[in-house]
């Protein structure tokens, strides 16, 4: 308990002290998860807003296929992306193994079913509810997947904010296409892995600490948020016209 | 009368459900027909059969090619935009008019003015009343200039005075216009009274009685046609 304790102190010194080692992890995980939150939420609302609307052959499939991805374990994508990016592999030319365009690549196809399927199931709850509301007004299934997703909004920002959770949480994919390189391609949870099996606790707690910290942070915003748009549809809205002229 | 819609031996089957069963039905320019029955007895899918929103399972409907017709819900749906925003998406999503944004929105400013909403022009339009909401709804149906609306029980879940202000907005709209027919479905038989020309009487999917409204209220000549739909009138039915 007094390892424990001890350890906790000294990570929350680090922290303090704006440790360069500990920061320059932190920056790094945060832009990885970012970018790889970024793709995997432009492509995953489009195809998952395409997928709630549109009724086509095959489409069960589809979905049952992205339902089983969710599941899909960091260290498999890590594998089959190492598989792809290794100098005998299809995208091996490239020579992004151990970069970080290989832990967003990783992170992105991680994050890429959560994000879809997520949104597919919002944006067709509304269109079951008002998805004929709008056909009937002449909105054909891509206008409808486009404004039934704008509606849902909110929701869609939760699930790019489950997304970056995810991403930044993980450890199996960027470990396996990054290599935990120090100075290159470390991030926070490659890091605690190491400095847990060298010993180093306060480190590794204090990238913990940080892990933590930075998801609460990443929700209260999410929460503030949600209060903001709640007392905006209270109050007079901002016309969109005013907003565009 | 010029005949706008015609369905000859009209089914639709959800699965085992036969949610209408060989109706046949012919609409007209000028009428308004009410559709009346109980619960699960096809006047929606009736109504969105006829705004062509399903298909049917047997049958034929025919529809003159250059109707204009708009379709009013129950509970309109609004995205979190203000209601002159909502308006103006409506009017612009329009492949008859084809308005520009900026002709969608000064045509929404005029039809929010009709129906007495400019004032909540700017409010989102998730923070309107109901009757608010129905009548900005009405509103956005009517510029769309449609020859027939059709319209799924428009004041069902709104307090009397809201219901009272839609069934006129309603009948200001259609009133003296020979060349705008009405199709809605209602459980109010007052308001059916006071709106239709026409009722037609659903049950199970089938239409039991077809008859101009000053018939349909005659308990005798009813009886008649259809002792249920006669039982149904006088809140009898089981």
């Amino acid at each position: 308990m007094t390892s424990f304790s001890d350890s906790l102190q000294a990570a929350f010194s680090l922290i303090l002290a704006f440790d360069p080692a500990l920061w320059a992890v932190v920056v790094r995980s945060l832009s990885v998860s970012a970018t790889a939150c970024a793709f995997a939420c432009v492509l995953g609302y489009a195809m998952g807003a395409f997928l709630g609307v549109n009724r086509f052959r095959g489409r069960g499939v589809v979905i049952g296929v992205l339902n089983t991805l969710l599941a899909l374990p960091s260290v498999v994508v890590g594998l089959v992306v190492y598989l792809l990016l290794s100098r005998s592999g299809p995208m091996g030319f490239l020579g992004w193994l151990f970069s970080f365009k290989a832990m967003v690549l990783a992170q992105s196809l991680l994050l890429l079913p959560l994000v879809t399927a997520l949104t597919r199931q919002i944006v067709q709850d509304a269109e079951n509810m008002h998805g004929e509301q709008w056909t009937s007004l002449g909105a054909g299934p891509c206008l409808r997947a486009a404004l039934l997703a704008w509606d849902e909004r909110l929701a869609l920002l939760t699930v790019g904010v489950t997304a970056f959770g995810r991403a930044i949480a993980e450890v199996g994919a960027v470990m396996i296409v990054g290599g935990n390189i120090d100075g290159f391609t470390r991030v926070m949870t490659t890091a605690i892995a190491l400095e847990t099996s060298k010993g180093d606790l306060p480190l590794a707690l204090g990238l913990g600490v940080v892990l933590l910290a930075v998801v609460g942070l990443l929700h209260a915003l999410l929460a503030a948020l949600r209060w903001a748009a709640v007392r905006w549809q209270t109050k007079l809205a901002q016309p969109l016209t005013a907003r565009l002229l | 009368m010029q005949v706008w819609v015609n369905l000859q031996q009209v089914s639709v089957h959800w699965g085992t459900v036969h949610a209408l069963e060989k109706v046949s039905l012919t609409l007209s320019a000028g009428e308004c027909v009410a559709l009346i029955g109980t619960n699960g007895s096809g006047k929606s899918t009736l109504l969105r059969l006829v705004h062509g929103l399903i298909a049917p399972t047997q049958g034929q409907v025919w529809c003159l090619s250059s109707l204009q017709q708009a379709m009013l819900f129950q509970r309109p749906h609004l995205l979190r935009m203000s209601a002159l925003n909502n308006m103006a998406l409506g009017l612009w999503l329009d492949r008859q008019h084809r308005l520009t944004w900026n002709q969608a929105l000064e045509a929404a400013w005029l039809a929010l003015a009709r129906v007495g909403l400019e004032d909540v022009a700017h409010h989102n339009g998730r923070t309107l009343s109901g009757g608010q909401l129905q009548r900005l709804a009405l509103a956005r149906a009517w510029a769309r200039q449609p020859q027939l609306l059709v319209l799924d029980e428009p004041t069902a879940s709104l307090d009397p005075h809201a219901k009272r202000e839609v069934e006129t907005l309603i009948h200001s709209f259609s009133q003296g216009r020979p060349d705008v027919s009405l199709l809605f479905a209602s459980h109010n038989l007052g308001q059916v009274k006071r709106l239709a020309s026409r009722v037609v009487y659903l049950e199970q999917g089938r239409v039991l009685a077809d008859l101009p409204v000053d018939e349909f209220f005659d308990a005798k000549r009813l009886r008649a046609v259809s002792p249920k739909a006669q039982l149904f009138v006088q809140g009898e039915l089981p």
